[in-house]
């Protein structure tokens, strides 16, 4: 029985590299419809140290829109039918705070994979992801200290704050695969390297929820996917 | 096919297991140990009221209560010995139990005994998948405390900035920062730092009275609310100097600090603030200070 297993897994382990490395792609990009709600400005003037760094107005980053009514900043993965991935990526993550504002402001990462936060501001902040599936943590990090390094077990979209400066919010997104990206300042996403089969695309943005679409890939061919998301006006 | 159906018993078989420790959930403390079907008699008597039948802290008293009983469904706690992050030991619930919070409607049981204590202890966990999948954490060793000197509560001070504790606790520690009236808990209620001065004697901390329990708070965090843990970046010898910074923040209470504080002409040297903080990259920030 148990060698069994250790086979199966070995076997796994040996096929999954060669399937999770095919020639499909899947783009696209992401739009909203109707006008999402005004961000709002950033007073950091209680933190001079951050103040200080920008010269442009600071506003939230809830919704991040793009010329055309494109979206910045949504999560798009595969959510069913991705092959199953043995280990997570030895290359970690990093998580910046810079300015009082997290860079980037969401952040993807595998399950397991290292997670790397670093305090580039003259100022403290705590780390504090509110986790509900993982365990929520909360850990100061005083300027001039090394980066933390962490990691998150389970998939989930995990809100970050930082309670010293409330106007700190970022995300982690934590998944199963690799197969995920962020769509850029104009909407586009690519998911490349996928192998022949049936899979369930999702997107998620942290206002307007997750949508999701399926698509099959034969061979080596690029697939469009776009996806519209409906604004919330406030 | 074959494989499914042997992972669906499998799967069957662990959820019954679990099932059935959730039932057996035990607790352990010294020579006591407690039992969920115990402690549930318990529960319903005295706890009910405000953390809930299901333990997620809505019970119908909740309502008039701030801050909010304890949701025992995130098994999330305050009061730990062990790091952020990580589960409480059966000691620490069972201590909170007969210490009560203060500043809060949670009093102290000492009314109920060590065995309906650590029932109920046994009884907490089961509301909480967490407690079958996971250990508690190891918990934080605290040294032997050093002697209380001006240096050390000098030093503590120093470390009371660089740590920007005031900027939620406030330079005097009345719990009047720049960030806290912005103060949010794990559950978006707004929540307050602790403010070291009010009271006298009678002056208590959250997570205990005793100098070792003031070093556990600030080093595993109080989970669930806006106090991290400052293990990663507090050294042990100058966490106690810390420790002895704090207990003069309690200006009202007699202890040893404030004796050595006051023989010392009642005030803290302070150094020259420095003209340019610079960051010190890779350094863990202990070479200025002492």
């Amino acid at each position: 029985m148990r060698t069994k297993l250790v086979f199966v897994a070995l076997l796994a382990f040996m096929v999954s590299p060669a399937l999770s490395f095919g020639a499909g792609t899947v783009s696209g990009k992401i739009t909203y419809t109707g006008t999402p709600a005004k961000q709002k400005p950033i007073d950091m003037s209680k933190e001079p140290s951050c103040a200080k760094q920008h010269t442009t107005p600071v506003t939230t980053e809830t919704v991040v829109t793009g010329a055309n009514n494109t979206l910045a900043n949504v999560v798009v993965y595969i959510s069913a039918g991705a092959p199953d991935e043995s280990s997570a990526p030895a290359q970690a993550v990093t998580f910046t705070q810079k300015g009082c504002q997290y860079i980037p402001h969401v952040l993807a990462m595998r399950t397991g994979q290292e997670l790397k936060v670093v305090n580039a501001d003259q100022t403290s902040h705590n780390i504090h992801p509110l986790a509900k599936v993982n365990r929520e943590w909360n850990k100061s990090q005083p300027p001039g200290t090394p980066p933390l390094s962490e990691k998150f077990d389970k998939e989930e979209f995990v809100p970050v704050k930082c309670n010293v400066h409330p106007w700190m919010h970022g995300y982690f997104a934590v998944l199963k695969t690799s197969h995920y990206a962020i769509s850029s300042d104009n909407g586009t996403f690519s998911l490349p390297k996928l192998p022949p089969g049936k899979y369930t695309i999702t997107a998620w943005q942290e206002d307007y929820g997750t949508q999701t679409q399926d698509v099959t890939i034969s061979g080596s061919e690029t697939k469009n996917v776009d996806f519209t998301f409906k604004a919330k006006p406030y | 096919m074959k494989s499914a159906s042997k992972r669906l018993a499998a799967n069957c078989a662990l959820m019954l297991a679990m099932a059935v420790s959730c039932l057996a959930q035990e607790a352990h403390v010294g020579n006591l140990t407690g039992h969920a079907t115990e402690g549930k008699k318990h529960y319903r008597r005295y706890c009910i009221g405000c953390h809930g039948p299901l333990g997620d802290g809505n019970g119908e008293n909740a309502q008039w209560i701030d801050p909010k009983p304890r949701d025992f469904t995130a098994a999330t706690f305050k009061c730990r010995s062990t790091p952020t992050g990580t589960l409480p030991t059966d000691q620490d619930l069972y201590n909170s139990v007969g210490r009560g919070f203060t500043n809060s409607n949670m009093p102290h049981w000492d009314a109920l005994t060590d065995q309906n204590r650590i029932d109920l202890v046994a009884f907490i966990k089961t509301f909480s998948p967490r407690w079958q999948a996971e250990k508690a954490g190891d918990p934080i060793k605290v040294p032997a405390e050093p002697p209380v000197t001006m240096e050390s509560i000098t030093h503590g001070a120093e470390l009371f900035q660089k740590m920007e504790c005031w900027k939620c606790h406030g330079q005097q520690g009345r719990g009047d920062g720049p960030s806290a009236a912005t103060l949010t808990d794990s559950k978006d209620n707004p929540i307050r730092p602790y403010n070291f001065a009010a009271g006298g004697d009678d002056s208590r901390f959250k997570c205990g009275v005793t100098n070792q329990d003031v070093y556990r708070i600030f080093m595993t965090g109080l989970d669930g609310t806006p106090m991290p843990s400052f293990a990663d970046v507090i050294q042990p010898n100058d966490a106690w100097d810390l420790v002895h910074f704090l207990r003069t923040l309690q200006t009202n209470r007699h202890s040893r600090e404030n004796e050595v504080l006051k023989a010392a002409g009642g005030k803290i040297p302070t150094k020259a603030p420095d003209a340019n903080p610079p960051a010190q990259p890779e350094n863990k920030g202990s070479g200025s200070g002492n």
